[in-house]
């Protein structure tokens, strides 16, 4: 479905020192429906990993073959002069429908999302967890068959991002979407994903990839997700 | 700080300067041929209300059109130069230029060209205002997150659905606080594009009793202008509050 083989990707750097590499021979297969999660300290190249398969970026070396991916970005980023469904229902208006049927289109979602009730509140009327809903909404919605996460719960505060995690995961049991999920948190990284892959600090490489094969619903109690989680964490430190 | 003291505390600061120029008139240490006093200037304003009214009507129309000129203008240039970066680079230096000419170099060129009546004032108001609202404009055209445009590109939204969904409405922000700055200076470019030649308007009054030393009835005048320039600002803090409410909420579980 996703594949990339040896990518690299680098950026004119500071004056003097020359161009700064942030992805170094990166090669990636995703399947259909299979939600990887990419994990790496901070500058590793994560976001660039995004931006290639989305296709904002093009690799400077290897190639990228890619269906088309909706981006999820960091900061929810909902437009302030929009409603909640309006926001939920922004890829559809793009895309072409008119305002009736977007919003025809978005509201039975709301209600599954837990966002019933809400649906002319604004932005800054929404909780954080219910503002990366909404986000999310908007991102599922554009009907991609791959979905770019990029540190979805990253602003959250830990105990929401504990029922994000688990809301997500949900979600993506009934969605059959193919899900490149970017985080730092390995801990998210195991409870969501199928495969993780681990890179190592700048320039990026796969110093990992390791194959969660853990029954859902996961526990974060749960034996083997801990063991998996310091596996993830052992590869993260020999990069280092 | 209460209500109550924030409502109190510039009448006071106003008393306060009023009753230090009234004493410092009285003891005559000015002659009123220069500065009238206060209590002189309110007389005025109310001995000769028909003339300032009659005269205040001309000048409230050449305002408010050439803020409606102004403003549209703004927009569309705003959005020419934020499109193009050729715009940016051929039309952006001279536009600068622009606003250096002093007026009353230009206004008397603008009556022999346009004759006397409300077009060269409106020209004047529009050149004058125009400026601050393009500039606060752009940066409102620019004020928005790269990742938002990002968002937008992988849901295929082009140039056009970018700028209409995204960049437009982040601009109306600028637009109202370009707008209210343009708001006060619209009035000082009325007077002096009236002053350059006119047969009525605020700017016309003001010449006349200077001329004639009516310091006083001088003074009304522009106690007039000034109650309408902060009227015109409230007026449009007003529609600012209505027609881009989401500038003054912010989520407080954002957490940055």
């Amino acid at each position: 479905m996703i594949s990339l083989e040896r990518v690299s990707r680098a950026f004119a750097g500071r004056r003097s020192a020359g161009p700064l590499t942030v992805l170094s021979e990166v090669s990636l297969q995703v399947r259909a429906a299979e939600t990887i999660a990419v994990v790496g300290p901070s500058g590793c190249g994560k976001t660039t990993l995004l931006e290639l398969i989305c296709g904002l970026q093009q690799p400077d070396s290897g190639s990228v073959r890619c269906p088309p991916a909706a981006l999820m970005p960091q900061r929810d980023l909902l437009l302030p002069w929009l409603s909640t469904v309006d926001n939920a229902s922004l890829a559809l208006r793009v895309q072409g429908l008119d305002r009736r049927r977007a919003r025809a289109a978005a509201l039975p979602w709301l209600e599954r999302f837990g966002l019933g009730g809400f649906e002319r509140a604004r932005p800054h009327e929404l909780s954080g967890g219910m503002r990366q809903r909404v986000a999310f909404l908007r991102t599922l919605l554009a009907g991609k068959p791959v979905l770019a996460l990029d540190e979805p719960f990253a602003s959250l505060d830990a105990i929401t991002r504990a029922q994000m995690q688990g809301w997500l995961s949900r979600i993506l049991e009934q969605e059959q979407r193919t899900v490149v999920l970017v985080t730092h948190d390995v801990e998210e990284a195991v409870l969501l994903a199928d495969r993780v892959l681990v890179l190592s600090p700048r320039p990026g490489r796969v110093l990992a990839t390791i194959p969660i094969a853990v029954a859902r619903p996961r526990l974060r109690s749960d034996p083997a997700v801990v063991a998996l989680r310091a596996q993830a964490l052992d590869a993260l430190g020999s990069g280092a | 700080m209460s209500r109550r003291l924030k409502l109190l505390a510039p009448l006071l600061t106003v008393v306060l300067l009023l009753g230090a120029w009234e004493l410092y008139v009285d003891a005559g240490a000015v002659s009123s041929l220069v500065l009238p006093a206060p209590h002189a200037v309110l007389a005025s304003l109310f001995t000769d209300r028909a003339a300032i009214w009659h005269n205040l009507m001309p000048t409230a129309e050449e305002i408010l059109l050439g803020l409606v000129v102004a403003a549209v203008v703004a927009l569309a240039v705003a959005v020419m130069l934020h499109l193009s970066s050729f715009a940016r680079t051929a039309v952006y230096p001279p536009l600068v230029a622009t606003q250096a000419i002093p007026i009353p170099l230009l206004a008397p060129l603008l009556v022999t060209w346009l004759g006397f009546g409300l077009l060269p004032k409106l020209v004047v108001i529009a050149l004058v205002c125009f400026f601050p609202m393009v500039v606060t404009t752009m940066s409102g055209l620019a004020s928005v997150d790269p990742d938002l445009v990002k968002l937008l590109r992988t849901f295929d939204a082009g140039r056009l659905q970018t700028f209409w969904r995204a960049e437009l409405p982040s601009a109306l922000p600028g637009l109202f606080a370009g707008a209210k700055l343009a708001a006060v200076l619209a009035v000082i470019a009325a007077i002096l594009g009236e002053q350059a030649g006119a047969s009525s308007g605020l700017g016309y009054l003001l010449t006349v009793t200077v001329a004639n030393l009516e310091m006083a009835e001088a003074f009304a005048t522009v106690l007039v202008l000034i109650a309408f320039a902060i009227m015109l600002f409230a007026l449009l803090s007003f529609a600012e509050r209505r027609a881009v409410p989401w500038i003054h909420q912010r989520s407080d579980t954002e957490v940055r």
